[in-house]
């Protein structure tokens, strides 16, 4: 190697390519077989609920009384409800719901979350006090019970779950990104950018926004799986998804009737519910580790 | 004992009680169109939803609604149900208990795991039980309760008849029946709980263990065990305080569907009663209560820091 390229390697060393963080995090992800275990579940979840309606081997509505409660077998792998309604396809369509539900929820959580968030941080201390007041209000609130609340007041629904769920989840985006921008309020960059005649708008979207990235996209993988499982849980006490629609969480209670007869009714819709939470919350651990490797413990 | 930050503390909680109140007022205002008429049902008539609108206050200005709804409350006056037309208050009272017990029982049984598989796994970095601890922690948080509950009906009453699949039993009647019956419940929450916790006591306790007082301690030739006990927990626990109080959000939500799930009567069951008869008055009441009850629960653990570490000094 020449002393020119080795000069400016080593450049590239000490200053750091562009993108270079994210680049070294996703190479780190790469790595990382956990994260990489629930991405692969991830993708077929995705498949599932992307080409849902397309791939199902039953309509997944379709009653076939002559198979009531029929159990698991080579025609129907997760065999059938108490409608003859072939299990495996309804839990292939209800993937949609909950990924549907999940990443409505989480936007909303994240996008209003964030945004008060950063007002908070990087606003007066009146703002800071009064955002953060409320948010402590909101998260005094049992999560799940809150959400219960926000739908008695709105209807049942999946539209209103969606809803629900995402303001539950407001105050712990808000939290993250106040502390991240907290940490960062105060360095010469933010300085600089203020002297240069900067707004500041432009300062928060521009320069504190990126800063803070990385702690909200790690704190959305792990919502979309507490939104999931909320979802799950809403329409399991009969609040989310309405009938015949299926969701994991309604198949679920659709299956305690008939827990003594046909478990898998049951059985199959938690393992679904089960395996979709654990992929986002593997790929949000990995993403914790690869972002910020001082914190992999 | 710093006086003034625990005035601080308590008007800081007094303040998100009051927030809580105007939330839970909120419930009933945010109901598109008319709560009465809601309540009611589409073919009601117009004199009864009349009624119901003079009853529940809704033709008076907001804030006159909401200051006499916060009066009452601090007479203890929840209001009437609107199903049984029973004041709420006696409903309330008489589920906290099941309720506190199911949480206590849970938090008991969350701890009984975390504590040592967490210490375990933190003594033996990369061990066979380090990584059983990681899938048991991966996987309890990712389970949902509601399921977990099920299968263990399933499994340990149904199979084996080993405990009862649901019910409640006053301590005070029969203590055996009572335990029996709260196992399944209290497994089922304690679980999601100890696997969250699982994680954190493992992370505080790496933490401490590479500190320089802890090799000092071992090099002064103090035994494994006591050097754990009495100089690593006990130097983690502020960390492990901070998220058992965390994770009392978490373990009251799970109480929530643990209870539906077991047939609990608790405040939990209550409000989801509550929220399919429409029953707003029930349902404010139950969720004014349980977010008073954690907002308490973590005054208490703020204070508890005193306790633990008396060198911190709050400005």
């Amino acid at each position: 190697m020449t002393k020119a390229k080795v000069r400016k390697s080593r450049a590239h060393e000490e200053l750091g390519a562009p993108n270079t963080l994210w680049r070294d995090a996703g190479r780190r992800l790469l790595r990382h077989r956990l994260a990489m275990f629930g991405f692969c579940v991830l993708v077929v979840v995705f498949l599932m609920g992307i080409f849902g309606p397309a791939i199902t081997p039953y309509d997944p509505n379709g009653m076939d009384f002559a198979n009531r409660f029929a159990a698991p077998s080579l025609a129907h792998w997760m065999g059938t409800d108490d409608f003859g309604r072939d299990i495996f396809s309804r839990i292939i369509l209800g993937a949609r719901v909950s990924l549907q539900v999940g990443l409505v929820a989480v936007s909303v959580a994240t996008i209003l979350g964030t945004g008060l968030g950063l007002l908070a941080g990087y606003g007066r201390r009146v703002t800071d006090e009064v955002i953060m007041r409320a948010m402590d209000v909101l998260y005094s609130i049992p999560a799940l019970l809150l959400a219960i609340a926000i739908v008695a007041a709105l209807g049942k629904g999946i539209n209103n779950a969606m809803i629900a769920i995402g303001l539950v989840y407001i105050p712990i985006f808000a939290r993250i990104a106040r502390a991240a921008v907290l940490g960062i309020r105060n360095e010469e960059f933010i300085i600089a950018a203020r002297a240069l005649g900067a707004g500041d708008l432009r300062i928060l979207t521009w320069h504190v926004l990126p800063n803070v990235l990385s702690p909200i996209i790690v704190e959305i993988t792990l919502s979309l799986a507490f939104a999931i499982l909320a979802e799950a849980a809403l329409s399991f006490f009969g609040l989310g998804t309405q009938p015949p629609d299926p969701s994991w969480g309604r198949m679920l209670a659709e299956g305690r009737d008939f827990f003594r007869q046909s478990g898998w009714m049951a059985f199959f819709p938690g393992l679904a519910i089960l395996f979709t939470v654990m992929g986002f919350n593997f790929l949000g651990d990995g993403l914790r580790d690869a972002l910020d490797p001082r914190l992999r413990r | 004992m710093n006086y003034q930050y625990i005035v601080q503390r308590l008007l800081s909680a007094l303040v998100v009680v009051l927030g809580v109140t105007v939330v839970v007022f909120m419930i009933v205002q945010i109901v598109p169109g008319d709560p009465a008429r809601v309540v009611l049902g589409p073919y009601a008539n117009d004199e009864a939803v009349a009624g119901l609108r003079e009853r529940l206050g809704l033709n008076r200005p907001i804030i006159e609604q909401y200051l006499s709804w916060l009066e009452a409350l601090t007479r203890g006056d929840f209001g009437q149900s609107l199903l049984s037309s029973q004041e709420v208050a006696p409903q309330l009272w008489g589920r906290i208990g099941p309720s506190f017990e199911l949480a206590l029982a849970s938090l008991l049984v969350g701890l009984a795991i975390a504590f040592p598989v967490g210490i375990l796994s933190a003594l033996k970095p990369g061990s066979g039980i380090d990584i059983a601890a990681t899938i048991f922690s991966q996987i309890g948080v990712s389970i949902p309760s509601f399921w977990m509950g099920i299968m263990l009906v399933i499994i340990f009453s149904l199979n084996f008849s080993l405990l009862p699949p649901s019910g409640y039993t006053p301590i005070t009647e029969d203590p055996a029946d009572w335990f029996a019956h709260i196992i399944l419940p209290a497994f089922t929450a304690g679980v999601v709980s100890a696997s969250i916790m699982t994680r954190f006591i493992r992370s505080a306790m790496l933490d401490v263990l590479s500190a320089n007082y802890v090799q000092t301690a071992r090099a002064k030739g103090l035994g494994e065990r006591a050097v754990v006990l009495r100089h690593a927990l006990r130097n983690a626990m502020i960390t492990i305080v901070t998220i058992i109080g965390l994770q009392i959000n978490a373990l009251f939500s799970g109480v929530v569907i643990v209870e539906v799930v077991f047939s609990w009567p608790g405040l939990g069951r209550l409000a989801l009663n509550a929220v399919l008869e429409r029953d707003y008055p029930l349902l404010q009441g139950t969720v004014l209560v349980v977010a008073v009850m954690f907002t308490m629960v973590n005054l208490l653990v703020d204070l508890l820091y005193f306790v633990l570490d008396p060198r911190i000094e709050y400005a």
